[in-house]
């Protein structure tokens, strides 16, 4: 592990990595803050800059996208009462309070301080738990795969659609029927591509991102005649006041911060529950911890109510790379953005990842430090600055927006074709966006496609085309459970519990 | 009887997933691969499948969660117009070159946007594009194929 360890400190600190990770965090920070771009549009938007790199410096650079995105959400969060992403909705609980009281940029700095401290802990968790569960994982067959891939799709739909479950299984399904396109892996044989030369490679994993991210986020915000920047040309840099906390409120922040950690980065590892899951069970439980006095300061700029959320929602991202590290299997449609982008790079996450390609499973580990540092030095003393990016006018960042996708397909194929798919694909996402059809699960479905069929082919293949694998052994059997339970829950609060 | 968007949109998912299965059934396999436990259709199947039951449940049970869109408050000029903007853009771009092409596409939709400011508009659209060439084609050495750039000397 110290070998491992030195390798990945190698590789990060190259000035190169260095210098992606800066990048990343700045280029995050800046797009999580507008309100509707989250972390997978920012992710999106930089997967064709990272075609020239090599795998751990591009993975690097979207890591630090990630987090930076993740910060830049809770900075709209608390200045302009607009996450940008929903992992960041309850920091606007206390955070906006703190700013109508002329606190701003002592709430910015609580969260910049319980981002870094929860994702800091939160990674030597990872740290620790990433290469042990890498072995036990080596135990997995393919109808335990198989079962997993069920699983995150399952409760991905569950929790990431609350009360449109069947909305977001339609979305699992359209994903899985656009990533069965193109030549079947083992035969060759062509499936839906219609005499189309452009289909027989199948339809491109950037393509369908940035259709159901970037180019339809745009197309939604013109669609709605939304102008997320329109508050924030408000913003006055003398607003934010004082970013320096005294003993009492650091005194407050020491309590909230391990134990909103520990819950953060076991949500995240949970296949579907992710950041909002974990900011909000991270918000509620900080409520039953503190006395009655702090209690009553709940919704109204409590400290330990803005610190909780923060450091759980970035303890959860350090935690969704649990699965995709170890398993392969992105918990997240972030982290199945990642996993697209790594496959793109020829490189398979899983429990051999570990061993095949140790720089770039230790190289991510490390990286996630070195990201929570420069988040921490350079976007804390630069906050007053950066958010004003939030009052670029929406006339120049749409256009950009639609630029910047067409351009990434454009560089990737060089053809007509995929720019009218991508077009295509985009409305009919702006279309179902509208009618809370989700996204992720379709991100998800997509990804997870061709690992899915591939592992569904060798467990008939073993089992002589019964179905009997799904019961066979007591871990299939046990994830199959979990699967019938989720199921069930969703129908109990649909429709049992609300009759 | 009233019928709500969602629900016409999952009874359109339901005709594509017909449609899917059969066209999933019209899959060639090899003779040898045609009794086989799973061959290349046999997943297309189940999902064509799994899309019928899905769909014709939302379709058939009560909608617990209705999604409620003003329709009269969407801006449907602008983003029809952009999305026939992107269309003529992905037209041009390989007959007219990525420079010409990417520029005058920014232009108009800043002006569409409603955006006035002009000097800004040619800031970031002629000049920028520039400028991302050269960080694309000078820098990374990724080829961008532009016929207008070539017809008046500047790109070999």
């Amino acid at each position: 592990m110290i070998e491992g360890i030195l390798i990945g400190l190698e590789t990060a600190f190259s000035i190169k990595n260095l210098m992606m990770v800066m990048i990343g965090c700045f280029a995050g920070t800046i797009i999580g803050m507008l309100p509707g771009l989250g972390p997978m549009t920012a992710i999106a938007l930089m997967i064709p800059i990272t075609y020239g790199f090599e795998p751990s410096t591009g993975l690097i650079l979207m890591a630090g996208v990630y987090y930076g995105a993740v910060f830049g959400g809770s900075t709209s969060s608390i200045l302009i009462n607009a996450p940008g992403i929903p992992g960041t909705v309850a920091t606007s609980f206390d955070g906006y309070p703190m700013a109508q009281q002329g606190k701003a940029g002592k709430a910015l700095a609580i969260a910049a301080y319980s981002s870094f401290a929860g994702g800091t802990i939160a990674a030597i968790f990872l740290l620790i738990a990433a290469p042990s569960l890498s072995k036990v994982s080596l135990a997995f067959r393919s109808p335990d795969y198989f079962g997993l891939m069920i699983l995150g799709l399952t409760a991905v739909s569950a929790f990431s659609a609350k009360g449109h479950f069947l909305k977001a299984m339609m979305m699992v399904v359209l994903g899985l029927m656009l990533a069965s396109v193109g030549q079947d892996t083992l035969s060759d044989i062509p499936r839906f591509t219609f005499q189309n030369m452009n289909l027989s490679d199948g339809i491109s994993f950037v393509l369908v991102v940035m259709a159901t991210f970037a180019m339809s986020e745009a197309l939604t915000i013109i669609f709605k005649a939304n102008d997320p920047t329109r508050v924030a040309k408000q913003i006055s840099l003398s607003q934010l006041g004082s970013i320096k906390l005294d003993k009492e409120e650091t005194k407050k922040m020491v309590t909230t911060i391990p134990r909103s950690s520990v819950l953060g980065f076991i949500i995240g590892v949970l296949p579907g529950a992710g950041s909002t899951i974990a900011s909000f069970l991270a918000y509620g439980m900080e409520r039953n911890f503190v006395n009655d006095e702090e209690k009553q300061k709940f919704g109204k700029g409590s400290i330990n109510g803005l610190a909780a959320p923060e450091t759980a929602n970035n303890a959860a991202c350090s935690g969704s790379f649990v699965p995709l590290l170890t398993l392969g299997i992105p918990g997240s449609g972030t982290t199945a953005v990642m996993l697209g982008a790594l496959l793109g790079f020829g490189i398979q996450p899983g429990p051999r990842l570990y061993q095949t390609n140790p720089e770039i499973f230790w190289s991510v580990i490390m990286s996630m430090y070195i990201g929570m540092v420069i988040l921490l030095i350079l976007n804390l003393p630069l906050i007053p600055y950066i958010a004003r990016v939030l009052a670029t006018p929406r006339t120049f960042l749409i256009p950009l927006i639609l630029f910047f996708s067409v351009t990434g397909i454009y560089l990737m194929s060089f053809n007509n074709f995929d720019i009218y798919m991508m077009i295509g694909i985009a409305v009919i996402a702006t279309i179902l966006r509208l009618y809370d059809f989700p996204m992720p699960p379709l991100i998800l479905a997509f990804v997870l496609g061709g690992l899915m069929e591939e592992n569904l082919r060798r467990s008939l293949l073993i089992s002589d085309g019964s179905w009997s694998f799904l019961w066979d052994r007591p871990l299939t059997l046990v994830i199959m459970a979990t699967i019938v339970l989720i199921v069930f829950w969703q129908i109990y609060t649909s429709f049992i519990k609300k009759n | 009887m009233k019928i709500s968007p969602s629900k016409i949109i999952s009874l359109l998912f339901f005709i594509f997933s017909g449609f899917y299965l059969y066209t999933a059934h019209q899959i060639q396999v090899f003779a040898f691969d045609e009794n086989a436990a799973f061959n290349a259709k046999t997943f297309p199947i189940y999902l064509g499948y799994a899309g019928l039951i899905f769909s014709a449940l939302y379709v058939l049970l009560p909608e617990t969660r209705p999604s409620n869109v003003d329709l009269t408050v969407l801006d449907y000029k602008k983003t029809i117009t952009l999305v026939i903007l992107m269309i003529l853009y992905g037209l041009t771009i390989l007959r007219v070159g990525y420079f010409l092409s990417t520029s005058i596409f920014l232009v108009l939709s800043y002006i569409i946007l409603g955006e006035r400011k002009w000097l800004w508009i040619f800031l970031l659209s002629f000049p920028f594009v520039a400028i991302f060439m050269y960080l694309l084609h000078g820098l990374l050495n990724i080829y961008l194929r532009d016929p207008f750039l070539q017809y008046i000397g500047i790109m070999g």
